[in-house]
């Protein structure tokens, strides 16, 4: 009896928890449906399926957004923030780690203190202070900024790692005659790379997605990133709703490929980035 | 011999910190500081002009009537985004927790809208709240949805709150997911056989012990709603007749629109002040609920 009821009340959370599933994928659905047919026909009817596939919208979308333009900045961007973040961070945080001299320690701790300011509090000053220098409209400053806003989060995550490393390893490399940062690239490096997946993802993510800064940094349409050109697209077709969101729907693919392929990785980095 | 051993660890210092510092410095300490010198003066690129101006500007930031507005508008939002996001995410997964078949799946899913920036999610919204909805108010007579929500000032706020929590509720389910799997099975069960029923069980056990995962979740949803703006911009774009504009839009507007950089930076410390005592007030009183399995 027992477990008769039991098995009815899993059956009944599945089919609640599928339904649910299914209304929190609707709007892709919608998207993915109209994107292929003309704004008429979405307006007149959204939830019919498309009578022929129309890729107009998309050659559409492609060229009003400069796409694959967009892409390589973003990528650009993404890519060479991450890598600097990556390398600097971990060199950082393994001084932190390893010499516990006051400075290391005051320095630490205002390192990880800087994470609780909000992007708001320095936007207006960065502006002021880098357009003075005249350094805006320009990728490599937007891309330093990413990693300023970077160092912090990969510091503290190496950081805790690298406390739980034996320091017998390094030695080892010590007295075959290896230098101290040879020690770090070829002993200590190899070993983060786990915690490395989940600050790339975290960084990833924020990055590529980012809006605010870049769109405070970078003026020429050159340059822009892809939510730039999303916003600037949208800007300018303003009720044409069929390129409108085939273009949606390109910009979100990237992302979407790499959740498809890393997603257990993406949300276990997800979970210990919020952990901490 | 020692001084060699100090230069070395000089040496040492600046390869290994020195480029993170420099960065640090520059992109975050020296922008915060002249941030904070910002706030005292009356700063204007146009005329170079910098004279100290007091507290006026904070003074400012209390009489202008549009950024108390937005301030109310915002905290009405994190409130509704706290309930509600954090309500369904703990029941989604609560459900994910027992043995339901395509667990994975299910976590995949619900997780993806995340991925999204807030640009692409606002624009998404923008088309379903403006066409997608008022045609099935059209269709199927529903009142509720039979004019868009987006041009209504009541309903534009749900429709951000609709749009946000669709976005958070996958995140805070994984982390919902990772709490409940410390909560050891076995004091659950102990409860059933005791006769609790099964919201007892929840209210008595389940939630106390799953304090810690509520704290993050509450956390995470406060700062997140209340810093908002890339959905806030391409959603409503503070409209209808401004009434949607929420704390960060009007950060933007004023100091990168009206060129008011010192009441603008003086409205951002603010905000900043009003997330952290908030999000820490809520970490201080939920953590004294806190208890040991």
């Amino acid at each position: 009896m027992v477990k008769k009821s039991n098995s009815l009340i899993a059956f009944f959370k599945t089919i609640v928890l599928y339904f649910t599933l299914l209304i929190v994928l609707i709007p892709f659905g919608i998207v993915v449906m109209n994107s292929f047919k003309t704004t008429q026909k979405f307006i007149e009817s959204p939830f019919s399926l498309p009578e022929s596939f129309k890729i107009s919208n998309y050659v559409d979308a492609f060229q009003s957004m400069n796409f694959m333009q967009a892409i390589f900045n973003s990528l650009i961007l993404t890519v060479g923030s991450i890598v600097i973040i990556v390398f600097f961070s971990a060199m950082t945080a393994y001084l932190f780690a390893r010499f516990k001299w006051k400075v290391n320690k005051i320095l630490f701790f205002a390192i990880l203190s800087s994470m609780a300011l909000p992007f708001q509090v320095l936007m207006i000053p960065l502006v002021i202070l880098y357009g003075e220098m005249g350094l805006l409209n320009m990728r490599p400053t937007l891309m330093f900024m990413y990693v300023g806003f970077g160092l912090p989060l990969g510091v503290f995550i190496f950081h805790g790692f690298i406390k739980g490393i034996p320091y017998e390893l390094e030695e080892a490399a010590f007295i075959e005659g290896c230098s101290r940062l040879r020690t770090f690239f070829v002993v200590v490096l190899p070993l983060l790379k786990p915690v490395m997946v989940t600050l790339i993802i975290l960084e990833v993510l924020i990055i590529w997605n980012d809006y605010l800064l870049a769109s405070l940094i970078l003026q020429s349409p050159n340059l822009r990133t892809l939510p730039l050109s999303v916003f600037n697209f949208f800007s300018s077709y303003s009720v044409d709703y069929a390129p409108l969101m085939a273009g949606l729907l390109m910009a979100m693919v990237p992302v979407l490929v790499l959740y498809l392929i890393l997603q257990k990785h993406i949300i276990q980095g997800l979970v210990d980035g919020a952990l901490k | 011999m020692r001084q060699n051993k100090k230069l070395k660890n000089i040496g040492l210092f600046l390869l290994f910190g020195g480029p993170t510092l420099f960065i640090f410095s520059a992109v975050i300490v020296i922008p915060f500081i002249f941030g904070l010198y910002l706030t005292f003066t009356n700063w204007s690129v146009a005329t170079g002009d910098s004279t100290f101006v007091g507290l006026s500007n904070y003074a400012e930031v209390f009489t202008d009537k549009d950024f108390l507005t937005s301030f109310w508008f915002t905290i009405k939002y994190v409130f509704a985004c706290l309930v509600f996001a954090n309500f369904f995410a703990f029941f989604i997964a609560l459900a994910l927790t027992s043995k339901i078949k395509g667990k994975g799946l299910l976590r995949t899913g619900f997780f993806t809208p995340n991925l999204i920036g807030g640009i692409v999610l606002g624009y998404l919204w923008q088309i379903l709240f403006s066409r997608v909805m008022p045609y099935l108010g059209d269709q199927y007579n529903w009142g509720i949805f039979e004019k868009s929500w987006l041009g209504d000032p009541d309903k534009a706020f749900w429709a951000l709150v609709v749009a946000s929590v669709w976005q958070l509720v996958g995140y805070l389910v994984i982390i919902y997911m990772a709490g409940f799997a410390s909560v050891p099975k076995d004091v659950l069960e102990a409860a059933s056989i005791d006769g609790a029923n099964y919201f007892q069980g929840l209210r008595k056990i389940i939630i106390p012990l799953s304090i810690p995962s509520i704290i993050i979740c509450f956390f995470l949803t406060i700062t997140r709603a209340f810093l908002a703006y890339d959905i806030n911009l391409s959603l409503t774009d503070g409209g209808p007749y401004n009434s949607t504009e929420m704390v960060s839009y009007h950060i933007v507007q004023k100091a990168f629109l009206s060129n008011d950089f010192g009441a603008g930076q003086a409205e951002a410390i603010v905000l900043f002040l009003a997330v952290a005592l908030i999000a820490i007030t809520q970490t201080y009183i939920l953590k004294k609920r806190e208890v040991e399995a």
